[in-house]
């Protein structure tokens, strides 16, 4: 009989719980929708801040609260933002689980997903439910791809493809191109894919996958062998940064081309900068540009978090400030509800609108969702980003 | 000859007086918690009282308790370590995907086109768990452990370079470890690592809590069954149930088959409540989750796997409030859980709580508890 009675006692327990926890959703969801009113724009965030792509959503984290805070001191009286960035552990369905607590909370425009695979499923249940979304990072095509309401501040990795490609051929006209890329990510093969239709030449191909990522070895081994002497490392920095150091240990020295996702490999704790001397890479932003809105947004962000900004900052930086001046255009105020904003925005957005901030002098927008943008090649020169 | 003994169990008397009330208790608690479960979040839902945020949940959460029941056919009533559930559960989700899609010109009629793909997700996966349980279910010892754990990064991998996709005419196209060529994106059903993307939604609560009571009456059945009591015969003690005549393997790949079959729906489902859906995501750590739902509701109890999966898939939303630290909230409290369930001291404290609470208290059910009281005061 006893054993029943703890058995109740724990259904009891489970029901007290789901009670108490069903309350908090509920409770938390009215507090929301009613705050919206007093000129508070609502923005909500969705990206990795705990995680193996914890950088990223930091980044964005970062990145947006700077542009929050200096868009709401300077203008006290005026349209104030708020910003709330929830954690989806790069996760889509935990990314889902964060865009309706966000959606519960009051949210009125979302900023994000940062990463792409998530980004996919955030976009569609933002569609169905009519948010505008508008994503720092997100660079899959699958994330824009079908959804009106859902735009790209950073390169498509089609774009990406084409633009490294383009670049590679003008530039380097007899050299032997070779890759490495990570044929199981989304953004790499993506990227390598449109990379090799635009190239059209023979490419010596070698791949890894997210597991092996830690020997690279065999992969550089057949590329010497071939003798190639550019590199095309569509991937991200910590993978390269062994890549770096394997080749420089075999006496290999081809030049190396990367994109955006290379962005960040001179801040590696431990990571030896003179090995990625002459890597050359596309990339919107570089803490080191000589360009004042850039040199700017730099110099505040190690003022706020005592660290250099990667990419990802800028973008969520120039996000904050590009929705801001489209939200101005639309006329709407911050009372407006998230599916009268989502109208209006993306009216804005498919029309002649045009932004500027650190990661391009102007944006402008495609009805797909893509950024049309130039795309910016530096160069690392003693240690630092040189742009060519 | 093991036919005829299981058979004399069987008979009327025993079968009520062993099996029979035990069985018809958990029957009623688990269903008890499905149906009062549902009634509960679908009212919930209805007046507003519940959010988005869990709201969205509701499907996850039927399947999960879907595979924690799955998996306590294996790990508590067979008696094997599984660690590769959620490769079951993958090989579900993607043949729903393609199936799906594929019928999505032919049926325009959306639940018919989920039954269907449920039952070929059931009949692939069933597939796949005869072709790991043939080979390793007649040996003794943790095999399965090993190639479960094997199998799910096997399957992982293996979606990774599986790319399947319809042309401009609605003809289906396989490709191995290549994209396929002149396909536009919306032709696409799965794309190697990117997995199914696209994919229309046609998951509801209602269909995956329909799932849930189909998977929790299959388990129980068998159970309950003639084949339960020889699987859980074996798990006692694999030489009796030997020297009676009982075919060791044929009951162990029993269980592991229905097992996997089942997982192989609830993958199916939880693919169709998803627009995107990528193979990283049916990792090692979804299977050791799986199992930690069954473990942490006690291994071969039924319901409270169901209660455990519920309240691990909600616990790391509700702690949002906590944002970076939540999953260390989350492990505390797993294991407070764990310390509390398993802990003798704190279970009769808690027992003793609930009887002075109780409304329901009677002279009988103090009768029944006055004896234990003093055997344990004397211990």
């Amino acid at each position: 009989m006893k054993k029943t009675f703890t058995k109740f006692a724990a259904v009891a327990m489970a029901c007290m719980m789901v009670f108490a926890m069903t309350a908090c959703g509920g409770g938390s969801g009215d507090s929301g929708s009613s705050e919206g009113g007093d000129n508070v724009l609502k923005l909500g965030g969705i990206g990795p801040t705990t995680g193996p792509a914890a950088l990223y959503g930091n980044a964005v984290k970062n990145g947006a609260q700077l542009a929050v805070d200096e868009i709401n001191a300077a203008n006290p009286d005026g349209l104030q933002l708020s910003w709330d960035m929830q954690d989806d552990e790069h996760d889509p369905e935990k990314s889902v689980n964060a865009y309706n607590k966000l959606v519960d909370d009051g949210m009125q425009i979302l900023i994000g997903s940062v990463t792409s695979t998530p980004g996919a499923a955030v976009a569609a249940e933002a569609d169905t439910n009519r948010t505008f979304a508008l994503t720092p990072s997100a660079s899959a095509p699958d994330v824009t791809e079908g959804h009106d309401n859902v735009f790209q501040l950073c390169f498509s990795d089609p774009n990406q493809g084409i633009a490294s490609a383009q670049y590679v051929k003008d530039n380097f006209k007899d050299a032997k191109v070779g890759v490495i890329y990570n044929n199981s990510d989304n953004y790499s093969s993506g990227i390598f894919n449109k990379f090799k239709a635009e190239y059209g030449g023979d490419i010596e191909e070698t791949t890894f996958t997210t597991d092996s990522a830690t020997n690279f070895d065999a992969q550089l081994t057949t590329l010497k062998n071939a003798n190639v002497d550019l590199v095309f490392l569509p991937i991200y920095y910590t993978e390269a940064s062994l890549i770096l150091d394997a080749a420089k240990k075999m006496d290999y020295s081809p030049k190396f081309f990367g994109c955006d996702g290379m962005d960040g490999i001179l801040d590696i704790e431990g990571f030896d900068t003179s090995l990625a001397e002459g890597l050359m890479l596309l990339t919107p932003y570089t803490p080191y540009s000589e360009d004042e809105k850039s040199k700017a947004f730099t110099e505040a962000y190690q003022a706020a978090y005592n660290e250099t900004p990667i990419q990802f900052a800028a973008d969520a930086y120039d996000c904050v400030y590009t929705i801001y001046d489209a939200f101005g255009k639309t006329g709407l105020d911050a009372s407006a509800s998230m599916e009268e904003i989502c109208e209006a925005m993306i009216g804005v957005f498919t029309g002649d609108f045009t932004a500027s901030g650190v990661t391009a002098e102007t944006m402008k927008w495609n009805a797909n969702g893509e950024v049309e943008k130039t795309p910016k090649v530096c160069e690392i020169k003693d240690g630092k980003y040189v742009e060519k | 000859m093991a036919d005829r003994i299981l058979k004399s169990i069987n008979t009327r008397g025993l079968k009520n007086a062993v099996r029979g009330s035990e069985y018809k208790k958990e029957a009623l608690i688990s269903y008890g918690i499905l149906i009062g479960g549902y009634i509960l979040l679908q009212l919930g839902a209805m007046t507003g009282l519940i959010g988005r945020n869990l709201q969205g949940q509701f499907v996850p959460i039927c399947v999960y308790v879907s595979l924690a029941i799955s998996l306590n056919l294996v790990v508590g009533i067979s008696g094997e370590l599984s660690l590769g559930h959620a490769g079951f559960m993958a090989v579900g989700a993607f043949t729903g995907a393609v199936v799906v899609r594929v019928l999505e010109n032919g049926i325009g009629f959306a639940p018919l086109r989920l039954l269907i793909a449920l039952l070929i997700s059931a009949a692939v996966a069933a597939l796949a768990g005869l072709i790991i349980g043939l080979p390793i279910l007649g040996l003794r010892g943790d095999y399965l452990a090993i190639v479960t754990l094997a199998f799910g990064e096997i399957i992982k991998n293996f979606m990774n370079v599986i790319y399947f996709a319809l042309d401009e005419n609605g003809h289906l196209k396989f490709a191995f470890n290549h994209e396929i060529e002149g396909i536009d994106n919306s032709g696409r059903i799965l794309t190697g690592p990117i997995g199914a993307t696209g994919v229309t939604k046609i998951a509801t609560f209602t269909y995956a809590a329909i799932l849930t009571a189909f998977t929790l009456f299959v388990v129980l059945n068998i159970k309950n069954s003639k084949q339960g009591r020889a699987i859980m015969a074996i798990r006692d003690n694999r030489i009796a149930g030997e020297s009676i005549g009982l075919n060791v393997k044929k009951y162990k790949l029993m269980a592991f088959v229905v097992s996997a079959s089942l997982a192989g729906m609830a993958g199916c489902m939880f693919g169709q409540n998803f627009s995107t859906l990528a193979p990283v995501k049916f990792n090692f750590n979804t299977s050791v989750l799986i199992l930690v739902f069954v473990v942490l509701g006690g291994i071969g109890n039924i319901w409270g796997g169901m209660i455990a999966a519920a309240l691990l898939t909600i616990l790391p939303e509700a702690l949002r409030q906590f944002s970076d630290y939540r999953m260390l909230v989350y492990s505390i409290v797993l294991i407070a859980v764990m310390i509390a369930t398993y802990n003798p001291t704190i279970k009769s404290r808690i027992s003793t709580l609930w009887d002075k609470v109780n409304p329901f208290k009677n002279k009988d059910k103090d009768k029944g508890k006055k004896p234990k009281k003093t055997g344990k005061e004397a211990a």
